[in-house]
């Protein structure tokens, strides 16, 4: 399966990763020759095996519904590029 | 006592100091000189020492008090993909740039409480996506070894190649790394020291930067097989922070050590036999089956029918887990920031000048796989047949107690090979990663050198939450190789 320039720029949207348009071309054989790779499981008949779900069993644990943690949000948005009173700021969202 | 402790193995400096021969800060200032000696191998992101001098005093008056942990004034470094509390940690990465996580991680802070100092934070892949560390975005690691008549810089092996590199040049006398296809045993095998993968769950996973959640696990790197177990101790345990850890009692591994192994039964995969492995790697393997065979262990070929199907299936599983787990890097809650006119444009830049080549690649490969229309033909194609490479070792493990492999299909290349092509860099852990897929413990321990002068590993491999029996039969091996060569470039006195 070839992932041509318009995929590549569209997984890259999806991804919210700009790629330059120089860079779709080499982008896209990279991850054509990978996928093309990968898709020698196609030889394995899976059928009616079930997906893992998880390496080792195990049963969910629950717990009581209760804060355990937090109460320190400048310490949080400490680490933050723009923090603003206690907020992380993002560009104007609306116009 | 004073000179030649940056020589000394973990449980022998554990043994001097409860003697009193020397003290933790002492021990500690040698290996922060030794931190120092080795700069050139670029293998540390971030150096603590004053840190280690803090802790190293605070270890000898908890001795002094009668208190000692298990690792009480060791000397360690840490990955740094763990979250150390107040301590730069960057997974390797631009896109961390200036991280100070608010929180320890638990495997750290179990180290700590163990009363283990810290050296400082090691370089590594990006991400812990790759093989060689030549992705880190604070450049490569050189390895301490270097071929025979040959002095072009190698690779450690990655994505620990900072940790292996510390414990093999003699910086640290032991060293955490995670390993989520290979990471911790790969660069154990190219550096001629001992890696351990716990099984999944084994160790916590809080607190350590997630790449593959359904693989990803700590363990540690060690000079001896004794000194992993001890590690392995001091690490593992039950944290209700991770929803995959495990509600199971931590065995004294090192007790269980010196058991020998007379009767154990040892599998030997007939599908681990590549096309093009060197001579030298399949006469070591033969040589391993020899070794533990004259210990007393029934050796016997057995199958494993899937294992050609790992590489493929992992590199559909870790991308699309990581293109999710990477999605929380957006340049709004912690490290690096692009401007751009609108959030989405923010977004595409900041990710854009943060995220390496081949942290890129696997993110734009998993979103691919799980994107609409493809999910059911990549990645829950993978997910099954992720289930046929673990029945296959199920079914290996209802006749043999342990499988024995190389570690890797090589020796250690030079930097800056492989580069150009990612299939040829994802063939390195060709060897590791069913296991991972499987969840199982595996261990590489050195066994030997190849013509080129440089180590090789063999590689045993247990059932879910046996770490104990691997780490008997590992030291076996151990025994039996003698490996006991240094790295051309050892730094401590």
């Amino acid at each position: 399966m070839a992932l041509d320039k318009e995929t590549v720029r569209h997984i890259a949207w999806l991804a919210r990763i700009k790629v330059g348009e120089a860079q779709l071309e080499t982008m896209s054989h990279e991850l054509t020759r990978i996928i093309d790779w990968v898709e020698q499981l196609n030889e394995v008949d899976t059928e009616g095996v079930a997906p893992m779900t998880a390496a080792v069993e195990m049963q969910a644990r629950l717990r009581t519904d209760r804060v355990t943690d937090g109460g320190y949000a400048e310490r949080i948005v400490e680490n933050a590029p723009e923090p603003t009173h206690g907020f992380f700021a993002v560009p104007k969202v609306v116009e | 006592m004073t000179t030649g402790l940056t020589q000394l193995t973990l449980a022998e400096a554990r043994d001097g100091l409860a003697r009193g021969d020397f003290s933790a800060r002492e021990l500690t200032e040698a290996h922060i000189r030794a931190v120092e000696a080795a700069r050139s191998l670029n293998a540390f992101i971030t150096e603590t020492p004053e840190r280690a001098l803090d802790g190293a005093k605070a270890s000898d008056q908890r001795r002094a008090k009668g208190a000692a942990g298990v690792m009480e004034g060791i000397p360690v470094a840490i990955k740094d993909l763990f979250c150390t509390e107040g301590v730069l940690t960057t997974a390797g990465s631009h896109i961390l740039n200036g991280f100070h996580p608010p929180y320890e991680s638990t495997v750290t802070g179990n180290l700590w409480k163990a009363g283990a100092v810290m050296l400082g934070k090691t370089n590594m892949d990006e991400f812990a996506m790759g093989s060689s560390n030549a992705t880190s975005y604070y450049r490569p690691v050189e390895s301490p070894w270097r071929r025979h008549g040959d002095n072009r810089p190698l690779v450690p092996g990655g994505s620990s190649g900072g940790s292996a590199a510390a414990v093999a040049a003699r910086c640290a006398i032991g060293a955490i790394g995670t390993d989520t296809g290979g990471s911790i045993r790969q660069p154990a095998a190219f550096s001629g020291v001992v890696g351990l993968k716990p099984t999944y769950g084994r160790c916590s996973r809080w607190g350590i930067v997630a790449f593959a959640s359904s693989l990803d696990q700590a363990g540690p790197l060690a000079r001896t097989v004794r000194d992993a177990a001890i590690m392995l101790r001091a690490m593992a345990g039950f944290d209700a922070k991770d929803s995959t850890s495990v509600e199971a009692p931590v065995p004294d591994y090192e007790a269980a050590l010196g058991n020998g192994i007379k009767g154990l039964r040892v599998g030997i995969p007939a599908e681990y036999l590549v096309d093009g492995m060197p001579a030298e790697i399949e006469a070591l393997w033969r040589e391993g089956v020899q070794w533990l065979e004259a210990a007393g262990a029934e050796t016997r070929e057995i199958s494993l029918p899937h294992t050609k199907y790992a590489l493929p299936t992992y590199y559909i599983v870790a991308p699309a887990e990581a293109s999710s787990n990477l999605a929380r890097y957006d340049g709004v809650r912690f490290g690096l920031r692009e401007a751009g006119q609108s959030p989405d444009e923010m977004y595409e830049n900041t990710r854009a000048a943060g995220f390496g080549a081949e942290v890129k690649r696997r993110v734009l490969i998993g979103t691919y796989v799980l994107s609409a229309g493809y999910y059911d033909a990549y990645y829950l194609k993978a997910q099954r047949l992720r289930t046929l490479i673990a029945q296959d070792f199920a079914q290996a493990f209802a006749e043999v107690d342990v499988v024995l492999t190389p570690t890797a299909p090589s020796t250690a290349f030079a930097i800056g090979d492989k580069l150009d092509d990612p299939i040829a860099m994802y063939l390195n852990d060709v060897f590791t990663v069913p296991a991972s897929l499987a969840g199982l413990p595996a261990i590489s321990v050195p066994a030997g050198l190849g013509a080129d002068g440089l180590p090789l590993g063999l590689q045993v491999l247990g059932r879910a939450f046996d770490e104990a029996t691997v780490l008997q039969v590992a030291e076996a091996l151990e025994r039996a190789a003698g490996f006991d060569t240094t790295p051309p470039f050892v730094a401590g006195g």
